[in-house]
């Protein structure tokens, strides 16, 4: 309930579950933040890639060591060998400028969101998994539920289910502060102050590797994320995490 | 209601006033102690603010990682560099005898110093990386004088605030603030892996930034200006490059 009283209608409807909002607002502001900030953060990331798409493991690597993968992409440096014939535009300026600007706006947003979610009782009611769903049935029930999509579509908006908790917990909880990790480990003067955050993973090249696996791991996240709320309804889900409500006729019932 | 909406109207005025005052007083305050970048203006002027002045609070003087001797990448990797000019190449043809790097700004005493004037001055070895904003990295060993040997041989005067250098290639300036400038492993850098510094790799002089990426070690310097204050940044790259 804590965390449906930042709204001010919940406040307005005692005792009125319907009308309280799917999503409050600290929850709908941080999401939409936190989208775009990622979308700036990929967009100006993979311009930064292009500069090098080569990655490795350790402490060093350059064109001169082999390369633990590289992607089939032509490059913006003459000097990385791709097999393209041509060379693409240096984009590193803008690009790593909107990158930490994006990543500030971010863990600000994360840290309002973690402080929100804690206090409010968010993470414990809404997505640390309820006492009867904490087994491997529960799990591999939700899971197999998840490949029904007559199920998908009639499942409960007012709730997340097991495998949606999970989800969203290893994002916030797992994948975001790793990602915040591996970009400081390849900070020269953050590694300065702190330099097992580097050491601790391996390297530079290792951090960065794991930058690169991770983002790609959160996009998966986005796409099947995007896909989940187009199988259940998108527009209604949609609505819900922009207004609260998933529709004006959910206000008046 | 109108009384409501003016008690609404003076409180939100008062509010927006103390936060913009908050505001100024905030930048007045973060710019007396050196927190605020020469490129803090424009839409990414509050990231590139809020990392150096992070990174300024937080590690104005740690160490960057130095390595042990078996971590030193074999080969290392110079990155391009423009054509040399005429000018370099005369000086190369001279074997550098005639190098000279010129210090000049808010100093004592100017001076324009030999590449043995240099050498002359205590010797720093180090083991660092160079890691350039591209993703790649590799480890050298680097042996120079510090900065701040130079810098005290012409006696900065206490208004200085910023290290201009200048490289004998055209277009090619950067700066450094005095925490970077002052600090020890800053190095007017003229030998590498034992041997003089290769031409491909800044040789016979470069300013190693350990601390901050490589494109802010810039290569063939011939002139440092103490300053303090940098024209507006013109460059397209951001001035601090510790992230």
């Amino acid at each position: 309930m804590a965390d449906t009283a930042w709204d001010v209608s919940s406040v307005l409807s005692v005792g009125a579950r319907t009308d309280a909002p799917r999503h409050g607002a600290i929850v709908r502001w941080t999401h939409w933040i936190t989208a775009l900030s990622f979308l700036a953060l990929l967009v100006s990331g993979m311009e930064i890639v292009v500069s090098h798409p080569r990655f490795y493991w350790g402490e060093n690597g350059n064109v001169l060591t082999p390369a633990l993968f590289s992607l089939p992409i032509p490059s913006s440096r003459a000097t990385v060998p791709t097999g393209y014939g041509y060379v693409l535009p240096d984009q590193n300026g803008w690009s790593r400028f909107l990158h930490f600007e994006a990543a500030w706006i971010l863990v600000f947003t994360g840290l309002v969101y973690v402080m929100f979610g804690l206090f409010s009782g968010h993470f414990r009611n809404s997505l640390l998994p309820r006492a009867a769903d904490r087994s491997w049935r529960a799990f591999s029930d939700s899971l197999a539920e998840h490949f029904r999509v007559d199920a998908l579509a009639g499942a409960d908006a007012r709730s997340y289910n097991l495998l949606q908790r999970l989800a969203y917990l290893v994002v916030i909880f797992v994948m975001f502060p790793l990602v915040v990790w591996t970009g400081l480990a390849m900070s020269p003067a953050f590694v300065s102050a702190i330099p097992s955050t580097a050491s601790a993973l391996g390297g530079r090249q290792t951090a960065r590797t794991l930058h690169f696996l991770l983002s790609v791991a959160l996009v998966l996240f986005l796409l099947v994320h995007v896909a989940m709320v187009w199988l259940a309804g998108f527009r209604e889900r949609m609505t819900a995490m922009i207004t609260g409500h998933a529709s004006a006729r959910e206000e008046s019932e | 209601m109108s009384g409501i909406s003016r008690r609404t109207v003076i409180s939100r005025g008062i509010a927006a006033a103390a936060g913009l005052s908050g505001l100024a007083l905030a930048e007045r305050i973060a710019d007396r102690f050196g927190l605020v970048p020469p490129d803090h203006g424009g839409i990414y002027g509050p990231g590139e603010t809020l990392t150096y002045a992070a990174h300024r609070l937080l590690m104005r003087h740690s160490p960057a990682r130095e390595f042990s001797r078996s971590q030193i990448s074999s080969p290392p990797f110079a990155n391009e560099t423009a054509p040399p000019t005429d000018a370099f190449k005369r000086l190369q043809a001279g074997g550098f005898k005639n190098w000279s790097l010129s210090i000049d700004g808010l100093v004592a005493h100017p001076a324009s110093l030999s590449l043995d004037d240099v050498r002359r001055l205590p010797v720093r070895t180090q083991i660092t990386q160079v890691a350039c904003e591209e993703g790649w990295s590799y480890v050298a060993e680097w042996i120079g004088t510090p900065l701040v040997e130079v810098l005290n041989a012409v006696g900065i005067l206490p208004q200085a605030r910023y290290v201009m250098y200048f490289s004998i290639q055209p277009d090619w300036v950067d700066s450094i603030d005095m925490a970077d400038a002052l600090h020890p492993q800053t190095l007017v850098t003229y030998a590498m892996n034992g041997a003089d510094l290769p031409v491909p790799f800044g040789g016979p002089l470069r300013l190693r930034v350990p601390r901050q990426l490589g494109y802010k070690s810039v290569k063939y310097v011939t002139r440092m200006t103490v300053t303090d204050r940098l024209q507006p940044f013109q460059g397209s790259y951001a001035w601090y490059a510790g992230i």
